[in-house]
């Protein structure tokens, strides 16, 4: 099994025409991935490589039977637009916008929570979510990850989600779903929702998570970890040496006084159980080693 | 982008939040003359994003001209943990009856946005928290709800600020937070708020962080620009459109996504190094962003090595191995490069680099040991001449 997304997910991309809609729209449907249709406000009637186009989401949900919807529009543009899906009933959304204004992601989350509570929201600003030979939705290279588990991934960096799908798919270990949360501070989906997703999947055995400095999001993690998580958790937490009160690239990456440190999160976690690494490559390391406990 | 305290009470006063009479000075003359308008006692403040201004001097009283002469004389110039004084702010001295604390921000937990008010104001706000967390109220606000004058009577006075303060400070808060919404901040920090003799709440500090992503609708934010305290490296970066930190160490840095330049740094320090700065050149990667890096991070005089660490996903490491290799022609480099490059393509691009290795051009498999190649490049020492090539 997978977490979100399996290989009967029907997605529809926003801002298909676009040319980041484009790009990785095709990319994701020659994974495998069933692009169902586009959407484009007054691009309806068009097709994009034969994905048909529509003007509304809710159009193409009638049409289509849209179960997810992948944003890909300027930061202006998505707020309306991940909205848009949760009022035509789209039960997952993923969003890899960047630079969102804060204020817009903080409606956005209050949206959803009062109104669309059966919306999940991935990102804004993450790499998507993947699920090995079954679903990918988003920006991340099908190539790195391998498809059988039993490992599942959660990460609010992008290029080291992919640094972690390609040390475990090096070593011949592969992935059940991995997702790619994002670096803003106000995530649609968090760890520990993925944490408790992962805890109950049965093919899921055991759990790598790669957070970052800012926020307390990997803090709230442990505590999940610590009281309710019988699978197995490795951690790497980037950002050991940043300094104070600069944004490390993520918005939500910045250490303010002595909160968000990578310290405090990488002492929360082992308190809980985790194995903590120190770099990726040491988080791959130990994640082979105990798959290859379990046998 | 943080604002300095003269333009957080600026843009405090466009949302009716209210503040002393107060004005610019970059000279000693002007600090005169801003006084002689603004009428005698002044305060002259030392404007610098740094805290501990207080202790370090750099705020003063002046009872008349002579003062206001030496202390902005004194103030101008003053380094301030690193921070040198080039401005400052002279405004009417407040005879104050009680200091308070007020704040927004976001509480990305809850994913609702965090009003803190307390009376333990003036003083370090994380120190009263720590101390003292009763002494801190707090209260979620609801974007779609928004905060209503009874909220924030209510919020000042469970806070336990005086009750002749409880109206004012209210006002000040649903202005305040109106501030923090409408004006796309990260934080508004209001320490101390004061409550004067004559009764009256009003700001006479002023912290405010601003989202630069919500930059698109607010033109007028134009007038910051410039005016912050940023590194000469940091200013060239931008110039070029990179994401880039200036940081002490020597070993530059160039990565592809923000979590893989973090993870860098904490690689080079853990074996024994320390980074020159943070840079990160997103997914792209191609010969003109790679180039544009090389001559930012060349231009840092402590840099003794390079490291560029890249992970290629849907950009092929082959691809981003011939971009290096151009831009490596359009650039000459002060200190030897270190590469790694990993995932799609890998094997393919180290091929590319091989046939150009040299002393200066060194190729690395994996991100510990290109670490570790960079430190002792690095380490030893000034010259590309005392590099042994290897590859």
């Amino acid at each position: 099994m997978s977490i979100f997304v399996d290989e009967t997910t029907k997605v529809a991309v926003q801002g298909l025409t676009g040319s980041q809609g484009r790009f990785h729209g095709l990319r994701n449907r020659a994974y495998g991935t069933r692009i169902v249709a586009g959407v484009t406000p007054g691009k309806g009637g068009t097709d994009v490589e034969g994905v048909p186009v529509y003007d509304s989401v809710a159009e193409a949900v009638e049409r289509e039977g849209v179960d997810a919807t992948f944003v890909a529009v300027p930061p202006k543009a998505a707020p309306a637009a991940i909205l848009q899906a949760a009022e035509a009933g789209v039960g997952l959304v993923v969003c890899i916008t960047e630079h969102i204004p804060a204020k817009d992601e903080a409606h956005v989350a209050a949206r959803l929570r009062r109104d669309f509570p059966a919306t999940r929201l991935i990102g804004p600003n993450c790499p998507g979510i993947i699920s090995p030979g079954k679903c990918n939705i988003g920006i991340t290279s099908g190539d790195i990850a391998l498809a059988g588990g039993p490992v599942g991934i959660v990460s609010r960096s992008g290029t080291l989600t992919y640094q972690a799908l390609h040390e475990l798919s090096q070593q011949g270990v592969g992935q059940t779903t991995c997702v790619g949360i994002g670096g803003d501070p106000v995530p649609g989906t968090t760890f520990v929702d993925v944490l408790e997703a992962f805890e109950a999947d049965p093919e899921t055995r055991a759990v790598m998570m790669i957070g970052e400095i800012g926020g307390e999001a990997e803090e709230l993690a442990a505590e999940y970890i610590k009281t309710k998580m019988s699978k197995p958790v490795v951690a790497y937490i980037a950002g050991q040496t940043a300094p104070p009160g600069r944004k490390m690239g993520h918005a939500g990456a910045i250490v303010s006084g002595s909160r968000g440190t990578a310290q405090a999160k990488m002492d929360a976690l082992a308190e809980a159980g985790v194995t903590v690494a120190r770099n990726p490559t040491e988080a791959g390391e130990l994640m082979v080693e105990i798959v290859r406990s379990l046998g | 982008m943080d604002l300095f305290e003269y333009q957080g009470k600026q843009y405090f006063a466009r949302y009716g939040i209210p503040i002393s009479p107060g004005e610019v000075a970059d000279t000693v003359e002007e600090a005169v003359a801003a006084a002689e308008r603004i009428g005698y006692p002044v305060v002259v403040k030392a404007q610098v994003q740094v805290g501990g201004r207080g202790k370090a001097g750099g705020v003063k009283l002046a009872a008349d001209r002579p003062e206001v002469e030496v202390h902005a004389g004194n103030i101008l110039g003053l380094d301030i943990k690193g921070h040198v004084v080039r401005r400052l702010w002279i405004e009417h001295a407040t005879d104050i009856e009680k200091e308070y604390y007020a704040s927004f921000t976001l509480d990305r937990a809850a994913k609702l946005h965090l009003a803190m008010v307390s009376a333990r104001g003036g003083v370090d706000i994380e120190q009263v928290a720590d101390e003292a967390p009763e002494a801190i109220a707090r209260r979620h606000v609801n974007p779609l709800d928004g905060l209503s004058l009874a909220d924030a009577r209510a919020l000042a006075e469970e806070a336990g600020l005086d009750p002749e303060a409880l109206d004012g400070a209210a006002e000040v808060l649903v202005n305040l937070y109106r501030c923090y919404v409408e004006g796309d901040a990260d934080l508004v920090e209001i320490n101390p708020l004061v409550l004067s003799v004559e009764h009256r709440v009003h700001a006479l500090d002023a912290k405010v962080t601003l989202d630069d992503d919500a930059a698109f609708r607010h033109p007028e934010w134009q007038e910051f620009e410039g005016t912050g305290e940023i590194d000469e490296r940091e200013r060239r970066a931008k110039e070029r459109g990179l994401n880039y930190i200036g940081l002490d160490g020597t070993v530059g840095i160039i990565a592809n996504g923000a979590g893989l330049a973090m993870s860098t740094l904490d690689v080079v320090n853990q074996v024994g190094g320390s980074a020159a700065n943070f840079l990160d050149i997103g997914g792209g990667a191609n010969a003109d962003v790679m180039a544009a890096a090389l001559e930012v991070i060349n231009s840092d005089a402590k840099v003794r090595a390079i490291l560029v660490n890249i992970f290629g996903g849907i950009v092929r490491c082959d691809e981003v191995a011939r971009g290096i290799l151009t831009a490596l022609d359009r650039v000459e480099l002060s200190s030897p490069i270190v590469l790694r490059l990993d995932g799609t393509n890998a094997k393919e691009a180290r091929e590319i680099i091989a046939g150009r290795s040299s002393d200066k051009i060194i190729s690395e498999p994996t991100m510990l040991s290109a670490a570790r190649r960079a430190v002792e490049v690095a380490a030893a020492g000034l010259g590309t001449e005392t590099v042994g090539g290897r590859s």
